[in-house]
């Protein structure tokens, strides 16, 4: 059976997290389907990254490994991959939900003209019936995701087109070394077979690593402070559990006035608007202008000591309690109900 | 410098962001009636890249290109009031069912029927699909290089233009040559308002077919003013393989689509006992909320 293919992100020598996450995922389908794992590194000084890829149990590793390579530019990644695809026709491809992923994925799907899922959650094997056509599929590669702005749960499948593609977000998937000593075979490829000159238009002038801004517009889950979190310090823990429930961290005017946290984060009529599809408002009393900001929320879960604070009567959950023991116990509780 | 010919990708899309209560039915699926039909918000960002190089070099123009049904004119006409120059609607029962990679077949095809362009742009993703899919492989299969994640993109003297890109860990610039496909992202300044003036030029702007419901009288104004016209191409306007269209040129299937049930506005009184937030992360994981 043809294999599955996963493409391995390299930057400054180190194999990203969701690459890792992916070859885990890749090595159990493929125990599933009884077929290979292969792994594509593209990059500069590749020298000894097998090291890093044939311990989750890769088989056969294709590596491109060119001073132009690095940093990513879409062509000539694509151009490599598209052409190593043409040769090894793999039945399952796999990459990042990543701005590398998210960017080559639809280049290399568009030239093969094979379906790809964007930002699978979960990704299973099983069978298929058309009833119309009179056909019945085997193995085919479920790609579940939100779709809808998360209203729905979709389960997309490729009956016909290869490779299945998918991209996947960092930390959905569980890392996991399948054996320190696993024996791959390395496969150095020849790059100027792949690549020309014209794939070589994009220029990279400048790259500066840094802190991405902070984006609550965009977050499906914001975890919101107010005057009554306390301090700065118990800010902290609000950090803490949007980042384990992917969101991110926003406060009302008065935990801004009192230095609690940074003014980008203000949300309300000064600040900005959101519309997540949950809201955790956390020792917020909920005044009409920081309701204004929010009310539109898909669902609201108010923590608050007080009974009465007018943001419980807009709230879907409301716990009367302390801020720090309840955040503290929902990510406690999160995480012992997850992976 | 020349002034530069630049496609605005947009889609018009049900406003996700902003599901009320009423926008799902009993059963629990999606009431899209009960959503209102938006200018996908990444799209705006787009045209405002497109609109600030129209100031910056005279002679640009600026075409919004948009596939969907009859209503989607309407953001056509919402980007003429913003100062795009005019429009393409793309429209035909042939694009039902589409997935990505048969609407960017669709798409690209327009775009060779449009005929001379310098830049592309189209916001990174829609709303209604996430995807960020379909700029990518129209980029591809005109043959176009693509810059995906733009935040500002600036015309250079040299015909090339500088594009920052904003990504998960970072930024950084790069530089093209033109023609190129350039997609939006969020963090991009927001899309300038509506000019009174334009409203005032283009309100009574429509596509053929919605002209074709109107009086005569009207009919007269149009044909004395093009630019109140908006052009519409059918699956007979471009030239295409049938086999790449719509459902049937989709690779993707969708197998099963479950909803997620939201709950009546009733607060749930809670303590912050283990058991009752144990239960509630549950409940929040159950219903796909979190997790």
């Amino acid at each position: 059976m043809n294999s599955i293919f996963v493409y391995c992100e390299v930057d400054e020598g180190k194999v990203a997290e969701v690459s890792q996450e992916l070859l885990t995922k890749g090595r159990s389908l493929a125990d599933e389907l009884k077929c290979n794992l292969e792994a594509i590194a593209i990059g500069s000084n590749l020298d000894g990254i097998e090291a890093q890829i044939f311990p989750y149990g890769v088989d056969v590793l294709h590596v491109a490994d060119d001073a132009r390579l690095y940093p990513y530019t879409t062509n000539p990644h694509a151009s490599i991959v598209i052409g190593l695809f043409k040769e090894e026709k793999p039945q399952i491809a796999l990459m990042g939900a990543s701005s590398i992923g998210r960017d080559l994925g639809p280049r290399v799907s568009s030239a093969l003209h094979s379906g790809l899922t964007a930002d699978c959650t979960s990704l299973v094997i099983g069978g298929h019936e058309d009833k119309k056509a009179g056909k019945v599929y085997e193995n085919l590669l479920y790609q579940i995701r939100p779709a809808f702005g998360g209203n729905i749960i979709a389960t997309i499948i490729n009956p016909e087109c290869r490779p299945q593609m998918a991209t996947v977000r960092e930390g959905v998937m569980k890392k996991e070394i399948r054996d320190p000593k696993y024996k791959g075979t390395l496969n150095k490829l020849d790059v100027s077979k792949y690549v020309s000159d014209v794939d070589f238009v994009v220029e990279v002038v400048s790259r500066h690593l840094e802190k991405s801004k902070i984006n609550i517009k965009g977050a499906p889950i914001v975890v919101a402070g107010g005057y009554g979190v306390g301090s700065k310090e118990n800010f902290k823990l609000l950090h803490e559990l949007a980042e384990v429930l992917g969101g991110e961290v926003g406060a009302s005017r008065a935990a801004v006035d009192a230095g609690y946290t940074e003014h980008d984060r203000q949300i309300g009529q000064t600040g900005v608007t959101v519309r997540p599809k949950l809201y955790i408002a956390c020792g917020i009393s909920g005044q009409v202008q920081h309701r204004a900001g929010m009310d539109e929320s898909a669902q609201i879960i108010s923590i608050n000591n007080d009974p009465d604070a007018p943001i419980n009567s807009i709230a879907d959950y409301v716990i009367i309690g302390d801020v720090v023991e309840v955040v503290s116990k929902m990510i406690k509780f999160y995480k012992s109900n997850t992976k | 410098m020349k002034g530069l010919k630049i496609i605005v990708l947009a889609k018009q899309v049900p406003d996700t962001r902003n599901v009320g209560k009423d926008a799902m039915k009993a059963d629990g699926t999606v009431n899209r009636a009960a959503l209102p039909a938006i200018f996908n918000p990444e799209d705006l960002n787009a045209l405002e890249q497109a609109l600030e190089i129209k100031d910056q070099i005279p002679g640009t123009t600026v075409t919004i290109l948009t596939m969907g049904p009859s209503r989607a004119s309407e953001i056509i006409r919402e980007g003429l009031y913003r100062g795009a120059d005019d429009g393409v609607l793309l429209t035909d029962r042939a694009f039902a069912g589409s997935d990505t990679l048969a609407t960017s077949y669709a798409i690209s095809q327009a775009i060779r029927k449009i005929g001379e362009y310098d830049m592309i742009v189209a916001g990174r993703q829609a709303i209604d699909g996430d995807t960020a899919q379909v700029g990518p492989q129209v980029a591809e299969k005109l043959g176009l290089p693509q810059i995906t994640y733009a935040e500002k993109v600036v015309a250079e003297s040299d015909g090339k233009i500088k594009v920052t890109r904003r990504l998960e860990n970072g930024v950084e610039d790069v530089t093209c040559p033109l023609p190129v496909l350039v997609t939006v992202t969020s963090s991009a300044p927001d899309c300038r308002t509506r000019n009174a003036k334009l409203i005032m030029k283009y309100k009574h702007a429509l596509s053929v077919s919605e002209t074709q419901n109107t009086s005569e009288d009207y009919i007269q104004l149009c044909n004395d003013r093009p630019y109140l016209t908006i052009r519409e191409f059918t699956v007979n306007d471009i030239d295409t393989d049938a086999s790449q269209l719509g459902l049937t040129g989709s690779p993707t299937k969708v197998k099963n689509i479950e909803s997620i049930v939201l709950q009546a506005k009733e607060a749930k009184k809670m303590t912050p006992s283990d058991d009752e937030i144990d239960n509630l992360m549950k409940e929040l994981i159950a219903s796909h909320v979190i997790g």
